[in-house]
């Protein structure tokens, strides 16, 4: 690994705590993408729902400023049919609510404030992931 | 507009321009950092520590130390998870989770910001994800009476 290909996410990385950071000290929230997302879906009260569609709103708005400015960030290579996509949507919806969170909430927010569970979830859904990777790419032959 | 409308919108464009920034948008990132087997891409440890060091800093820093700051700029407490507890819905959805993430590469926030790159992954990806938290509202947590 080049040391500029360290910088990018170790900035991005800095950019993303700094949001964060934010949401907790002005909000006074976490911010879990995923309990943000069901919020929203969940029509929560009043102003519960509202400023979680502006968080949205902000993601999609950081979104179109990297296409502005950094297009390359969103532009993808990996091949994954359709229903692969499909599952794994499916999966990540379903297990960020079961398991109460997900990368931001649990591996930032929750690791960052030494929660037990931020913790113990984040180092379940990398095992779950690598083990994943590892059967896809050499059992399965990356065709999936 | 309220001003709380107004940070959070601020926080989320913040991390997403911070995820595109660190290469998380892009799901091959995911998938070569998952691979340790293969040609293992260790930049998603980068961002993780990046981020942890901010918030960790700022977190001690201001809400858990004495003479942090009593209350949010702009609410009138801070509401954070207070459960310490492990039970096995934690480890079963963060393992589900998991697996999800490793088959497409995408977990929620990258897949929302990749939204505006207008390819079909993204959408079919949230859309399904979207799919997901409503069979979990039908499902389980009417099964459990909640």
């Amino acid at each position: 690994m080049q040391l500029q290909e360290i910088w990018g996410p170790l900035i991005g990385g800095g950019l993303v705590g700094l949001a964060a950071v934010v949401l907790l000290l002005w909000n006074g929230r976490i911010a879990g993408i995923s309990g943000i997302v069901s919020g929203v879906l969940d029509r929560s009260p009043g102003d519960e729902s509202i400023w979680r569609a502006f968080f949205l709103l902000g993601l999609l708005l950081g979104g179109v400023v990297l296409g502005l400015l950094y297009p390359a960030a969103l532009q993808s290579t990996l091949a994954r049919p359709l229903w692969t996509v499909v599952l794994a949507g499916l999966l990540v919806g379903f297990g960020a609510r079961l398991g109460s969170g997900c990368t931001s909430g649990h591996g930032i927010c929750g690791v960052g404030r030494l929660s037990p569970r931020g913790i113990v979830a984040t180092m379940t859904f990398m095992l779950s992931g690598i083990l994943t990777v590892a059967v896809v790419t050499r059992l399965l032959g990356g065709g999936v | 507009m309220k001003k709380t409308w107004l940070s959070a919108l601020v926080s989320g464009a913040l991390f997403g321009v911070g995820l595109g920034v660190a290469g998380m948008t892009r799901p091959e990132k995911i998938i070569a950092f998952l691979d340790i087997t293969g040609d293992w891409d260790p930049s998603l440890l980068f961002v993780m520590g990046g981020a942890l060091v901010v918030y960790f800093v700022a977190h001690r820093l201001l809400v858990v130390r004495e003479r942090g700051v009593a209350r949010p700029l702009l609410a009138p407490k801070f509401e954070l998870p207070t459960r310490r507890d492990l039970d096995r819905s934690l480890l079963a959805g963060a393992f589900v989770f998991g697996v999800g993430w490793g088959l497409a590469g995408y977990c929620p926030g990258p897949a929302i910001v990749a939204l505006t790159g207008g390819a079909l992954n993204p959408f079919v990806f949230v859309a399904s994800m979207i799919a997901g938290m409503i069979i979990y509202r039908v499902t389980i947590l009417r099964a459990s009476g909640s």
